[in-house]
């Protein structure tokens, strides 16, 4: 038999061309992306994934011994649909996206050797994010795929990937970078004298040469900014269209939950509906209730203490559970039991999609 | 071990581990633990986020303002905004921090020199310490996989700055984290696969890398052994399967305790999963007997 929310979250799977999956970090946000691609890919889509955690253990499950790369590589022995999976590589999606907008070899040269592109494209907060947005983007437009599933960082920088599209745009479209850049265009002199003013500042706190850095950095971007800022609208756009759709993930602790509820009123704020909810890590239901198995236990049998105790951290999880599933209501909610040993290969993975779309 | 003597080891504990392993619940363990030895202690999150304060027992989250969680235990949050912020009012130059990031300047000046917010976070704690705010600090770590980054940043900034002010912030810094009697780290794991792993790689790159000394490890959220339990193989009852399913659970996180001891030689502290999945200020205050005890045993 399968449960309605396990019906709706196979809709998902079946219908939309992009799953958002969010949630806190340690609730196996990865396996399930994972688990979700494959469970689309056996109903026949041609599914990828995308992981930005470096999880060779997912590598390993999915049989590419050679670990994942910035390239999706095909996922062997699965049908009738078709597996991909890649790990993002922010800085070199970086350079990607660089090679693409520079207007000549020169410029992309001067941008690839700075060293605060290379800070830039590897730390600046929002950049691993934009670029799983933009590889989110690149993978959409493939004509290989026809479903992209990415697995986000934890809770608070998971809707990073909404947002920083417009942070990189806007960082571009810095007031100080124009006034660093614009003197040497138009001569504007007293810009000139206020930027510099402010990068002396700078300069004595963090030193000249980061600050050398920078100004050859933005010098290097003039003329990039529109094609940035025109594939940021895009993207985003993307990002909050109808084709796109957003699971969250979680566990049954009151950490987790709290973390997973805040993401909900997030993307509420944003005027997006979660498609599923997805909990995982669940304590299995053995159908009796804490209050039975206690009055069984009282004379100290083990087995009866054993499911008494197990029964006990169920129900109390259900409570815990029921506030969130309100507050994404009307979206369905998955449970995927805890699971004792990690998924090692497909098979585990598959007993995973089981559990999200049935069998 | 005197749990005293253990927790007057180093002033400074940061305790670090990947996220859902229970890093913040064991901070305020350890924080309740110290204080039951008599200690006054300062407890301080970096995680705007952080759900600490309810761990404690407070009824709000924590903010910038040092409050009074119990007569011995002050708790507080450090970000890198106020933390430069204090350091800007400390040298003549009050408000110029919203100004900056209005403008910002900020997201420029951390990307020209990255790990600057974690200096100013980690000079903050150096300062508290100097200031002797308390007899023990437990500083609850950067969530994920930014602890390594964030203990490493005072070394990776004194590359990139090599005088000045933040220069000087980092090497202080530096210093603090690579002494053993000033700071200590405390990992957090699970004995599950993954948290395991990890837990093991973290514990090299910060030891070798940085040069931190490492406290014992705790090996958090332990199911407890029931007594005389077995299971039948093929009995379907849910007596059976729950049996089945407890016992396969014991034998996998033992497996895993046996792969952290070999791989990490380092003692466990272990705490028990707590069957009531809400976790509250008394969960820690039960916690933090157990944690005792744990430490007595070592």
């Amino acid at each position: 038999m399968v449960s309605e929310a396990v019906a709706n979250l196979a809709d998902v799977i079946d219908g939309r061309s992009i799953i958002v999956c969010a949630g806190p970090g340690g609730v196996g946000k990865t396996t399930t992306a994972a688990a979700m691609a494959l469970a689309a890919a056996s109903r026949g889509r041609r599914a990828v994934v995308i992981t930005i955690d470096p999880a060779r253990r997912l590598a390993d499950a999915l049989g590419l011994t050679a670990g994942l790369t910035n390239q999706p590589q095909q996922v062997k022995g699965i049908g009738p649909g078709e597996l991909w999976a890649l790990m993002l590589d922010p800085k070199q999606t970086f350079d990607d996206v660089v090679r693409r907008y520079a207007n000549d070899p020169e410029q992309l040269d001067r941008i690839l050797n700075n060293s605060f592109y290379k800070n830039v494209s590897g730390a600046l907060s929002g950049t691993q994010e934009y670029m799983a947005a933009e590889k989110l983007y690149e993978l959409h437009h493939d004509d290989r795929f026809d479903l992209v599933i990415i697995d986000t960082p934890p809770t608070r920088h998971a809707l990073d990937v909404i947002d920083a599209p417009r942070r990189l745009t806007r960082f571009l479209d810095h007031r100080l970078y124009r006034a660093i850049v614009m003197p040497a265009r138009i001569g504007l002199r007293v810009v000139n004298f206020a930027a510099q003013a402010v990068l002396k500042t700078i300069a004595k706190i963090v030193g000249g040469a980061a600050i050398a850095d920078v100004v050859s950095f933005f010098q290097a971007f003039d003329g990039m900014e529109a094609g940035f800022g025109e594939r940021a609208s895009l993207v985003l756009a993307l990002l909050t269209s109808p084709e796109t759709a957003y699971v969250i993930v979680t566990a049954p602790r009151q950490d987790r939950l709290d973390e997973a509820a805040w993401l909900s009123a997030q993307l509420a704020e944003r005027k997006i509906k979660p498609a599923a909810l997805v909990v995982n890590r669940a304590h299995p239901d053995f159908g009796i209730s804490a209050v039975e198995a206690r009055a069984e236990a009282s004379d100290g049998d083990p087995a009866w203490t054993n499911l008494a105790q197990l029964a006990e951290v169920a129900e109390s999880e259900e409570r815990l559970i029921t506030p969130l599933i309100a507050a994404v209501a009307p979206a369905p909610v998955v449970r995927v039991p805890l699971l004792v040993r990690d998924v090692h290969d497909l098979s585990g993975l598959g007993d995973v999609a089981a559990h999200l779309v049935g069998r | 071990m005197d749990p005293k003597a253990f927790f007057t080891t180093s002033r400074v504990l940061i305790v670090a581990g990947k996220g859902g392993v229970g890093k913040t619940t064991v901070t305020a363990v350890l924080a309740k633990a110290a204080a039951a030895c008599g200690l006054t202690v300062r407890v301080v999150a970096i995680d705007e986020e952080s759900p600490l304060g309810g761990l404690l027992g407070l009824p709000k989250p924590l903010g910038p303002k040092v409050v009074k969680v119990t007569p011995q235990i002050t708790a507080q949050l450090v970000t890198p905004m106020q933390a430069l912020d204090d350091y800007l009012r400390d040298h003549g130059m009050r408000g110029v921090t919203s100004q900056l990031s209005r403008l910002g300047i900020l997201d420029v000046v951390a990307s020209a020199a990255p790990g600057i917010d974690d200096i100013l976070v980690l000079a903050k704690i150096k300062q508290l310490d100097k200031q002797q705010v308390a007899d023990l600090m437990i500083v609850d770590a950067p969530a994920a996989g930014h602890a390594i980054p964030f203990l490493r940043a005072p070394r990776a900034l004194r590359e990139i700055i090599s005088v000045g002010p933040i220069n000087t912030q980092a090497v202080e810094a530096g210093e603090m984290l690579a002494d053993s009697t000033r700071c200590q780290v405390i990992l957090v794991a699970l004995a599950e696969e993954t948290p395991v792993n990890e837990a093991i790689e973290t514990a090299f790159a910060l030891e070798e890398d940085i040069g931190v000394t490492l406290g014992p490890i705790v090996v958090n959220a332990l199911y407890p052994a029931v007594d005389d339990l077995v299971a039948p193989p093929r009995a379907r009852s849910a007596i059976a399967t729950a049996a089945r399913f407890r016992l396969a659970r014991l034998q996998a996180q033992e497996e895993h305790r046996d792969r952290l001891a070999v791989g990490l030689p380092l003692p466990q502290l272990v705490l028990p999963f707590v069957f009531d999945a809400s976790l509250t200020s008394e969960t820690t205050d039960t916690l933090a007997e157990v944690l005792l005890e744990a430490i007595r045993a070592l």
